[in-house]
C-alpha cells in the first residue's frame, strides 16, 4: 500500500486540476529503489589537491619533503598549506591528493594518538603501526566504492628502526629507500634512487638535505602543480622536526638565448 | 531532453577500485616436494614502485601462498586466510591440510563473486599422504590440483616452458624409454630460476629479485641436494616433519 496520497493518481477534483499537475516535482516513492544508487552517489573526485611527497632514508633517520600548494584544479589557489604531519613522536606522514581528505586523515590519526595516549601502558604507535593504521582505512574506503583520494607517505624511526612506506587510494602499500607519490614518481625517484640506494646508513643529513632540493627544484621546474615553497620533515631517534617553509633555488638564465622560454625578440 | 543531466541522479563517477601490479608467480610440484616461487618487483604501469615486494607467503610448514594480481587485494587476502588458519589451529589444534586450505580459499574468493580479490592464487605444498601438491586458482574460485602452474604478467611466457619442460608436451621419449612421473628438485630448481630469468629479459613488469619457497615432505630424499645451495634459508616453525626453505636470488632490475 503507498501511504502517499499524491501518488494515487488524478486529483480530488478534476475541476481545477484537470491533467494531474499537482504542484510536486519530486514526488516521494516507496516504490522499487535503484539498489546501486548510493553506491554511485558517494564516488567523489579531488578538489583541491596536494602534489609530490618525496622521502628518503638516510643515516640518522628519514628524509621527507612537500611544497606548500593547494590547487583549485590549474588554480594556485592555497599558497601556505603544510602537507606534512607528525602523528606521536616517531612518525611523520605526508599527503598528496585531496587536501579535505587529508585533513580528516589528520583528524583521526590525533584521535588514535590521544586514545593512545590516554592508556598510559607505556606503548605508543610508531611509524609502522600508524602506517598498518593508514593502509586498512584507505583499503576499506576504496572497498565501499568511497575512496579517500590522497597518496600518503609514512615515515618514521623506532626502537633504532627506521620505516618508510606508501599507501593510496585503492590500499595499495610498498616499502623502499626511496619513496615519492604523484609527478615525484616520475621525475624524482630516479634521481632520489640513483643518490640513495645502497648509501641508506652512510648519506648524513646535509647530503640529504641536498638531494631533497635538488629533487624539489627538478619537480618546481617541470611540475606545473607544483610551488617553490617547501617544507623538510626530520625524523630522527630524537623525534620529529618540520622545518620553516624553504624556498627553491631557481635560475632562469638560460631561457633567455631561448626562442619562446625569454622575452621574444622578433 | 537528451543530453540533460538530471539533477536528481548523481552522474556515475569513474573510480576504479583495482589496478596491476605485475609480477609473475609459479609453482611445480615433485614427488615429495613442492617448489612455489615468485619475482619480487611492483609496479604499476610503466613505473617500479619497490624492487621488493613479496609475492609469496608461508602459511603453515605444509602450505605455501602465492599471490599475484592487484596488490592490495592481495595483501588482504593473505591476511585473511591467514586469520582463519590460526582460528583453526585454535579450534583443532594442529595446522589445516593443504586440501582443505585450497577449499577454504575457493569459499573465501566465491563469497567475493560480485566484487572479486583481483588475486590469482597459487597454493603449493605437501598432501596429507606426503605427496606434493600445487593447487591454482582463478580470482573467483575456480580451482584444480596440478602439477604446474605459472599465473601472473609471464604467464603466457612461462606455461609453455613448463608444460614442455614438466609434462614433457610435444616430446617423444626415445625408444624404450619413458618419461619420469616426477621430476628430482636438482631437475626443477634450474627450471625455476630459468623461467624467472627468461621472463625477466621477455616482460618489463617481471625482474628485480626471485623468491623461491621449496616444501619438504617428511623425510624427504631432496633434503641433501637442498641444504648445500647458495643463499638457502630454513623458515619451518613446527617439529611436524615437513620443513620450508627459502632462497634468494637476483634478477635483473632493467
Amino acid at each position: 500500500m503507498d501511504h502517499f496520497p499524491t501518488n494515487w493518481g488524478r486529483p480530488r477534483h478534476e475541476g481545477f486540476d484537470a491533467y494531474g499537475t499537482f504542484p510536486i516535482h519530486q514526488r516521494p516513492t516507496n516504490g522499487p529503489k535503484d539498489a546501486f544508487k548510493e553506491g554511485i552517489e558517494r564516488t567523489q573526485q579531488p578538489i583541491v589537491t596536494g602534489t609530490s611527497v618525496l622521502a628518503i632514508k638516510y643515516k640518522d633517520g628519514i628524509m621527507m619533503a612537500a611544497d606548500n600548494l593547494a590547487s583549485y584544479g590549474s588554480l594556485a589557489r592555497f599558497k601556505d598549506i603544510s602537507r606534512l604531519h607528525a602523528v606521536g613522536n616517531n612518525t611523520i606522514i605526508g599527503a598528496g591528493g585531496d587536501m579535505s581528505d587529508f585533513q580528516y586523515i589528520q583528524t583521526i590519526l590525533d584521535d588514535i594518538t590521544t586514545e593512545e595516549f590516554t592508556a598510559q601502558d607505556g606503548h605508543s604507535l610508531g611509524p609502522a603501526e600508524i602506517h598498518e593504521y593508514l593502509s586498512q582505512v584507505m583499503y576499506a574506503r576504496r572497498t565501499k566504492m568511497n575512496p579517500l583520494w590522497n597518496a600518503l607517505l609514512v615515515g618514521g624511526v623506532k626502537d633504532g628502526k627506521k620505516f618508510l612506506a606508501y599507501v593510496d587510494l585503492l590500499g595499495t602499500t610498498y616499502s623502499a629507500s626511496t619513496l615519492a607519490t604523484g609527478f615525484g614518481g616520475h621525475l624524482a625517484i630516479p634521481l632520489l634512487r640513483e643518490a640513495v640506494e645502497g648509501r641508506e646508513d652512510t648519506l648524513t643529513e646535509e647530503e640529504a638535505l641536498r638531494i631533497i632540493e635538488n629533487s624539489m627544484r627538478v619537480l618546481f621546474y617541470r611540475d606545473a602543480r607544483s610551488l617553490n615553497k617547501y617544507q623538510v620533515a626530520i625524523v630522527t631517534e630524537a623525534g620529529v622536526k618540520i622545518s620553516e617553509s624553504l624556498k627553491v633555488e631557481t635560475s632562469w638564465s638560460f631561457a633567455e638565448g631561448i626562442r619562446g622560454y625569454g622575452a621574444q625578440t622578433q | 531532453m537528451p543530453g540533460m543531466v538530471s539533477m536528481t541522479q548523481p552522474i556515475q563517477q569513474s573510480f576504479n577500485p583495482y589496478t596491476e601490479n605485475g609480477g609473475t608467480i609459479l609453482a611445480i610440484a615433485g614427488a615429495d616436494f613442492t617448489v612455489i616461487a615468485g619475482d619480487t618487483r611492483q609496479s604499476e604501469g610503466y613505473s617500479i614502485q619497490t624492487r621488493y615486494a613479496p609475492k609469496v607467503f608461508r602459511l603453515t610448514d605444509k602450505a605455501v601462498l602465492a599471490v599475484n594480481g592487484f596488490a592490495a587485494d592481495g595483501n588482504m587476502f593473505v591476511k585473511k586466510v591467514r586469520q582463519r588458519l590460526e582460528w583453526y589451529r585454535h579450534a583443532h589444534a594442529k595446522d589445516m591440510p593443504i586440501r582443505a586450505i585450497a577449499r577454504l580459499i575457493q569459499t573465501m574468493l566465491y563469497a567475493r563473486r560480485f566484487f572479486p580479490y583481483y588475486v590469482y592464487n597459487i597454493l603449493g605444498g605437501i598432501e596429507e599422504d606426503g605427496t606434493g601438491a600445487v593447487y591454482s586458482f582463478d580470482p573467483v574460485g575456480s580451482y584444480e590440483r596440478e602439477a604446474c602452474r605459472a599465473a601472473g604478467a609471464a604467464q603466457s611466457l612461462v606455461q609453455p616452458f613448463l608444460d614442455n619442460q614438466i609434462y614433457f608436451k610435444n616430446q617423444t621419449p626415445a625408444a624404450g624409454t619413458a618419461f619420469p612421473k616426477h621430476l628430482p628438485l636438482s631437475t626443477v630448481l634450474p627450471l625455476v630460476i630459468d623461467s624467472f630469468t627468461s621472463a625477466t629479459e621477455r616482460h618489463i613488469e617481471v625482474g628485480d629479485g626471485l623468491e623461491i619457497y621449496v616444501v619438504l615432505a617428511r623425510n624427504s630424499t631432496a633434503l641433501a641436494g637442498l641444504q648445500s645451495l647458495r643463499g638457502v634459508q630454513e623458515v619451518t616453525g613446527t617439529n611436524d616433519g615437513e620443513r620450508v626453505f627459502v632462497i634468494r636470488r637476483d634478477l635483473k632490475k632493467d
